[in-house]
């Protein structure tokens, strides 16, 4: 067995290398691999998989980390001034979660062979994406609520698709993850009804942060299905199990009710329930703005990107502080109370 | 050297007493003391948990997916391993009515 070292961590390897594309043998194992996923089996970090699979979950599941590290900055904005204790300590909570879910994801990455420091490094240096709705600014505590609800609602409808996808330590995280954002959404809703059934100065903050960000959760699922260069590959392996517009209306068709039967409003003429279908209609978010924040030049990149670096550096004195530690006690005597798990 | 990587540990997690450690992840720490520290924040903020492990990722030597069918295929002729390899239950009925057997009346 061969196992060979990519920073640190052993990363296991089929035994020959992959056979070059396009060849007979190369054929028989791809058609291997996609017999296994039609019949529902996960792929696993040590099988042999298609270089334009591994390359696509990369892709995807360092984005999708990305964007658990960068969305805890507009929500942790409001650590500070969460109106009360209780709705502080929530928030602390949330928060805390979204920088665990981001290094699960950092780590399932890393089963495909891409290092956790790697990746970290194309956040900092301004090469990596990220999902375009936090660059949108968070200006009043209703804002929080709305993404509590509308933001980590979206991701929910999201995650759940992806914890049905074919790679295993992808769809392990993603219910993990599920099982945890379910409480972001209830106490996102929590905050939403609070002030959607308060004073009218409180529905009036309400009102207005839902305008602000119900157009950037219909963002959350990407790009529209006319436009999304990787749909038909990302449904073929099973990474993905519907499209960015399936997921979109499934969205709307949970969440339009939600907002409407406390009496707000959401900022589109066009939308309407149809009893034939069982569906509501709606209209897409405005595509050019979607790509121009995609390419950096949205409200708060910049200062999500100045925030990230910030926190990299402050936090340097604690990682050397860290690894100096682990130094002295590799050469001195280690703490012999958590040295054995008493077998 | 870039101070964000840091060797892998895998977490194992026993939610109560007298359950099995089952495998829930890994963290990324400089040392053991800070794993099992970052594997309960990580893998411990809510829900049950009696233990924690933390193991070395380099220390796992695992079998080779390429291997598996071979390796871990149950040969039908080793159904004697199981406790379904056996008709024990079936001969007892045949002999008992062979021979007119029947069971002794409860007391």
């Amino acid at each position: 067995m061969i196992a060979y070292r990519i920073r640190g961590h052993p990363v296991p390897v089929p035994e020959q290398a992959p056979p070059p594309q396009g060849g007979p043998e190369y054929e028989a194992r791809l058609a291997e691999f996609e017999a296994r996923i039609a019949r529902g089996e996960k792929i696993e970090p040590t099988d042999w998989m298609p270089e334009e699979y591994r390359q696509q979950l990369i892709r995807m599941i360092s984005q999708h980390a990305h964007s658990e590290i960068v969305g805890m900055l507009p929500e942790g904005k409001w650590i500070p001034h969460a109106p009360t204790l209780r709705r502080k300590l929530i928030l602390i909570a949330k928060v805390q979660d979204e920088g665990g879910h981001g290094q699960l994801l950092y780590r399932a990455a890393e089963t495909l062979g891409i290092s956790r420091e790697e990746m970290i490094e194309a956040l900092l240096a301004g090469k990596a994406k990220y999902s375009v709705v936090f660059n949108y600014p968070t200006p009043t505590w209703a804002d929080v609520a709305a993404i509590g609800l509308l933001i980590d609602g979206a991701a929910v409808v999201n995650q759940l698709m992806l914890a049905q996808g074919s790679y295993g330590p992808y769809a392990r995280a993603m219910k993990r993850i599920c099982y945890e954002e379910s409480f972001h959404i209830k106490q996102g809703y929590d905050a939403f009804v609070a002030l959607a059934t308060g004073t009218p100065a409180q529905r009036q903050m309400m009102q207005e942060a839902v305008n602000r960000w119900w157009y950037p959760a219909l963002m959350l699922f990407g790009p529209s299905d006319r436009d999304s260069v990787h749909t038909p590959m990302l449904l073929r392996w099973r990474i993905k199990t519907k499209t960015n517009d399936q997921l979109r209306q499934e969205f709307v068709d949970q969440y339009a009710p939600m907002v409407l039967r406390l009496g707000l409003t959401i900022p589109d003429p066009n939308l309407r329930y149809d009893p034939e279908t069982g569906h509501w209609h709606f209209s897409e978010p405005d595509w050019e703005e979607f790509w121009r924040v995609i390419r950096g030049d949205g409200p708060c990149n910049a200062e999500r990107m100045a925030a990230r670096r910030r926190a990299h550096e402050e936090g340097r004195w604690v990682r050397e502080a860290l690894a100096a530690k682990a130094a002295q006690q590799t050469n001195g005597e280690r703490n012999g109370r958590h040295a054995v798990a008493g077998l | 050297m870039a101070d964000t990587q840091w060797p892998v540990y895998e977490v194992f997690l026993q939610e109560k007493r007298g359950d099995p450690h089952v495998h829930v992840g890994a963290v990324h720490a400089p040392d053991p003391e800070m794993a099992l520290i970052l594997a309960k924040e990580q893998f411990a903020r809510r829900g049950r948990c009696a233990s924690l492990w933390v193991v070395p990722a380099a220390a796992i030597y695992a079998s080779q997916a390429e291997e598996a069918e071979e390796l871990f295929a149950s040969a039908l002729e080793k159904e004697y391993r199981e406790p379904r390899g056996f008709r024990v239950t079936e001969r007892v009925r045949r002999w008992m009515e062979r021979h007119g057997q029947s069971l002794p009346e409860a007391e």
